[in-house]
């Protein structure tokens, strides 16, 4: 697989660490959300027969932490974003 | 037999090999396999269950039978094919699975017991008693059934890893694939011809690489390849294999088709080959199999090789054509051939010992005429190579007019062209899977073993799937795929099902295409090259000194220094007693360093950190203890702050770069706004710890004036930039062994001068280096967690440190920790074991349990985690986990190490061994 990273280009699949979905929030109030949303947010996932979004981190790069679009069926990738970007517009 | 002229070989280059220990000549030029034709050696292999005679069937790399060891020694490698092995002078051989020589195999008795060894014979013969399975079954099927032997020896040989880019991969350099690659060329693209045959002339302006296989599709326009660089030569220096991995726009795959081997009795006999083969071998090679054959076909393609054989005088008994009309280019050629053609009829059986000596012919008229050959040549059509096609996911089309399946759904920015393609393969073939006949054994599988009977067993025992079919009677499983088997085990069992081939379906194919060796995908990442080492700043230093190094994590570590005579418990006793009474220095700049600067440098640590910053005055340093999101202990470490928006933060050794990634995830995608930067300085940065009453008066020889360092003006936690002999420094005043002591940062390289200096400068007070195994007994005297205690499972409430939670922010970890069972006083917490018996010894990792119960899991209250004889006291400590810890200082457990042999009474004590009121630390 080979993803194309915002900063460095399209690199091979060995410079990445898959880091978890990127569908999930941290609960906005930290100390006063319900057990419940934290135990959602740390430890449920979807694991989708499709497109799903994640992030992955270029460990072998320029350190970024990256949102990508792909198809788990067909590994294809539809689209990659600097996380920071993703998160400051949300 | 090698014909007097032809063939593409060189006869002026004369090359020596032995064959199971007997010499023989042949050309440059010659694979393996064409050499022992040509020295009119047919017998080269036993079968893998049956242990029945085996010649060579194929030219090319789809070869289930000619399977050699090659070379010898640690060289030694099994499952060579013959058919692909290039001659070398010296070249070594040896044949596979024969006991005790090839031309009288014991075991061959294993075909009389062919009931046995039938389709599923593992699951049905070997079940009972479930017992004997391991001790009696499994040796004896391992040593009856199998293929060549491991060398058992490290891989003696070199390998190398390589990366390509290029617009157009072109796989197979056949003439469709030249012509493609030639055309892409002349389009101004980058191009790589990749051919897994010994080079031919290349193509210009094309990266040719010749003896090259394209053995994997994977996402992304990538791909496998391994080339052979020195496997056509004698062992010599140099790598043997190159592994590529080629990034392409596009691929075109021109891989060519594979022949099909007719299924009919007895038709492994060594002599019985594909008709291409033979073509290849007299044309190419210019060696005969034979002096007498017959040729059994059911299309036209397979007509081509009678002139060919006429041209070079071999005799051509029979053509036995299938197709109940035989078709003109079939007729024509035999009749230009002056040989008989048998219409209508098929081969019902060889015969022979160790190689075919003649053939039964049913006619078309129900005759049995019998045939005196030494040689078969069959052809039941070409299948199309689509492997590369189908390795992500694509699967394969029937084709009726050819009866074989092609290329169905591509992987993206892939196309096939020429036999790949299916493209010239229409030669009026009349599908024929298997020839009915009494009792000789018809193999669809030659490699496994599987034969025409074992598939109709499959289906009369409802394995009619065809994953079902394949993993009953291991079809296809060998290590050539069932390149030459597959279709006709699927049309079989279409045929025993009544459906047709596509409703039965077919396997799909996985990479490699062909076997690829281990080494080439370890490449040069082996042994200690498998990670790269780290050194510290004093690496050299230390081993001038003596010092026994350690691996941690990649770095090599000084571990103690022993002098003449110590061993290592004495070494790191004299350490440690010289630092309690004097002064010592330990090189810790392995301690993952990150600097953090920007004005929200102060909130941002108060987010990954548990306890309170925002606080903390610039010239100070402070513990900080990290938690993961679920509320486990991630990781601690010292954070100083430099300046109001600077700080240098150090994590464990073991989890710097973890701590990095975490601290990128929480600004990157948790806290984006926050106005703060960082950089790992772990290697920018030497740094060396001393220790010991005489700290401060070894250091204040270095420090350059006016830089004071009295107690008063640099305290217990201080932290300060200065130089020391002008060189830009910083000093913190930070303890890990309890006494008074500091850690000294200069850029990395200075670190070796600065152990230097030091040494000097505390020569007079007994200064002496220590390594990592004094530093954990102090640390385990002084009662601190370290790696065996942040083990992942533990919390700042076992370890005894949530009173480092603040209550005033959010920070990562604080909602999961609060839990109820986190923060459960019965969860095994942090203690110090001390011995009844100080005589004792105990080891990490032993059990706690109460007195006078039985020693059973029911009873297990912790474990210990660190232990280390403590100079200091003269007897062995340990800290450990247990239930209810601190409310049960003072009581007697049992501590249990079934496996060691471990069992003794230990009181339970405060961890903090030494000092505990910190009296050395503040001095």
């Amino acid at each position: 697989m080979r993803i194309k990273c915002p900063y460095c280009g399209e690199r091979g699949l060995e410079e990445f660490l898959y880091s978890g979905d990127a569908t999930v929030a941290r609960p906005r109030d930290g100390g006063a959300a319900a057990t419940q949303e934290w135990t959602d947010y740390v430890y449920f996932r979807e694991n989708p027969n499709g497109v799903h979004r994640e992030l992955w981190y270029h460990n072998a790069g320029c350190h970024a932490w990256l949102v990508v679009t792909r198809d788990l069926r067909s590994h294809e990738i539809f689209g990659v974003e600097a996380a920071k970007n993703v998160a400051l517009s949300r | 037999m090698r014909l007097s002229t032809g063939g593409a070989i060189d006869r002026t280059k004369i090359l020596n090999f032995t064959f199971d220990g007997k010499a023989y000549q042949g050309f440059a030029g010659d694979t393996l396999a064409s050499a022992l034709l040509a020295n009119g050696v047919k017998l080269v292999g036993r079968s893998f269950k049956y242990h029945r005679p085996r010649g060579i069937l194929s030219a090319g790399s789809e070869e289930p039978n000619a399977l050699v060891e090659l070379r010898t020694g640690a060289y030694r490698e099994p499952n060579t094919r013959a058919t692909v092995v290039e001659l070398y002078e010296g070249l070594v051989a040896q044949s596979q699975n024969r006991f005790p020589s090839l031309k009288y195999d014991v075991l061959s008795v294993n075909g009389l017991l062919a009931p046995v060894f039938a389709a599923g014979f593992y699951y049905k013969t070997f079940m009972w008693p479930a017992s004997f399975w391991e001790k009696l079954y499994e040796p004896m099927i391992r040593r009856a059934a199998g293929l060549g032997r491991n060398a058992r020896l490290p891989d003696p040989d070199v390998y190398e890893k390589s990366t390509a880019f290029c617009d157009v991969l072109v796989v197979g350099a056949g003439a469709a694939g030249r012509a493609a690659a030639a055309q892409a060329a002349r389009a101004g693209g980058r191009v790589i011809l990749a051919d897994e045959n010994p080079p031919v002339s290349g193509a210009e302006n094309v990266v040719y690489l010749p003896r090259t296989t394209v053995f994997g599709v994977y996402d992304g326009g990538t791909y496998g390849a391994a080339e052979r660089l020195a496997d056509h030569l004698p062992a010599g220096p140099g790598p043997r294999q190159r592994l590529w991995r080629i990034v392409a726009k596009r691929c075109i795959l021109a891989s060519g088709a594979i022949e099909r081997p007719l299924v009919f009795g007895n038709n492994d006999l060594p002599g019985i080959m594909l008709a291409g083969a033979v073509e290849k071998y007299v044309s190419h090679y210019a060696v005969s199999p034979g002096r007498n054959g017959v040729l059994f076909l059911n299309n036209d393609d397979a007509a081509s090789l009678i002139p060919v054989l006429t041209e070079a005088g071999i005799n051509l008994a029979a053509v036995v054509d299938s197709r109940p009309k035989s078709s003109p280019a079939v007729r024509d050629a035999a009749v230009e051939a002056s040989t008989a053609l048998f219409a209508g009829s098929f081969i019902a059986q060889a015969f022979g010992g160790l190689a075919v000596t003649g053939v039964e012919i049913t006619t078309s008229r129900g005759q049995t005429i019998k045939l005196e050959c030494d040689f078969v040549a069959m052809s039941a059509g070409w299948n199309p190579a689509v492997h590369l096609t189908s390795h992500l996911d694509g699967k394969p089309v029937w084709d009726e007019n050819i009866a074989a399946f092609v290329p169905g759904t591509l992987p993206p920015g892939m196309e096939v062209v020429g036999a790949a393609a299916g493209t010239g393969l229409n030669a009026n073939i009349v599908p024929l899977w298997s020839v009915k006949n009494a009792g000789a054994k018809a193999f669809v599988d030659f490699q496994n073993d599987v034969t025409a009977s074992d598939i109709t067993l499959a289906k009369q025992e409802g394995f009619v799937a065809v994953e079902h079919l394949k993993r009953y009677t291991t079809l296809g499983m060998a290590t050539d795929q069932g390149k030459t088997a597959n279709v006709n085990g699927l049309a079989l069992m279409a045929e025993a099902t009544g459906k047709t081939v596509p409703e039965t379906g077919t396997t799909r194919f996985r990479p490699p295409y062909t076997p690829v060796a281990i080494g080439a995908l370890a490449g040069p990442h082996r042994g200690k090259n498998f990670r790269p080492t780290r050194r510290t700043p004093t690496h050299d230093w230390a081993a001038g000194l003596g010092a026994v190094f350690v691996e941690t994590g990649l770095w090599l570590r000084a571990q103690y220094f022993p002098q003449s005579g110590e061993d290592w418990l004495a070494a790191t006793s004299r350490e440690v007693n010289a630092v309690r009474a004097g002064v010592g220095i330990c090189d810790v700049t392995t301690l993952g360093k990150i600097d953090i600067q920007g004005p929200d440098a102060a909130a941002f640590l108060e987010s990954v950190y548990t306890n309170s910053w925002a606080n903390l005055p610039v010239g100070k340093a402070r513990y900080g203890l990290m938690l993961r999101e679920d509320g486990f202990v991630m990781d601690d470490g010292t954070t100083a702050r430099l300046a109001e928006d600077h700080y240098v933060m150090t994590t464990t050794t073991a989890n710097a770069a973890k701590v990095f990634q975490h601290l990128e995830f929480c600004h990157q995608w948790l806290w984006p706004a926050l106005a703060v930067c960082f950089c790992s300085v772990t290697d920018q940065w030497a740094q060396i710890a001393v220790a010991g009453p005489r700290a401060r008066d070894t250091l204040a020889k270095l420090v350059d004036p006016p830089f004071d360092i009295s107690n008063a003006a640099f305290p217990y936690m201080a932290a300060a930039g200065l130089t020391i002999s002008g060189t830009p420094a910083r000093l913190f005043r930070l303890s890990f062994s309890g006494e008074l002591a500091y850690e000294i940062a200069v850029p990395a390289r200075y670190g070796a001068a600065l152990a230097q200096a030091l040494m000097e400068a505390g020569a007079e007070f007994g200064i002496t280096p220590y390594g990592t195994e004094a530093l954990g007994v102090m640390r385990i005297e002084k009662g601190h967690p370290a790696g065996a205690e942040l083990n992942g499972q533990t919390t700042a409430h076992d370890l005894g440190l949530a009173k480092l939670f603040s209550r005033k922010k959010d920070f990562i970890g604080r909602a999961l920790a609060s839990r109820e069972a986190l923060t459960d006083p019965a969860r095994p917490t942090l203690i110090g074991l001390k011995l009844v018996n100080q005589g004792d010894r105990f080891r990490a990792g032993a059990h706690l349990l109460p007195q006078n119960v039985p020693a059973v899991a029911a009873h297990d209250q912790g474990f210990v985690t660190s232990v280390a004889f403590s100079p200091t006291l003269g007897y062995w400590i340990g800290l450990g986990l247990l239930q209810n810890g601190p409310a049960r200082l003072g009581e007697i457990i049992r501590v249990y190490d079934p496996i060691r042999n471990g069992d003794a009474l230990a009181e339970v004590v405060s961890p903090v061994f030494v000092d505990p009121e910190g009296t050395r630390l503040h001095a």
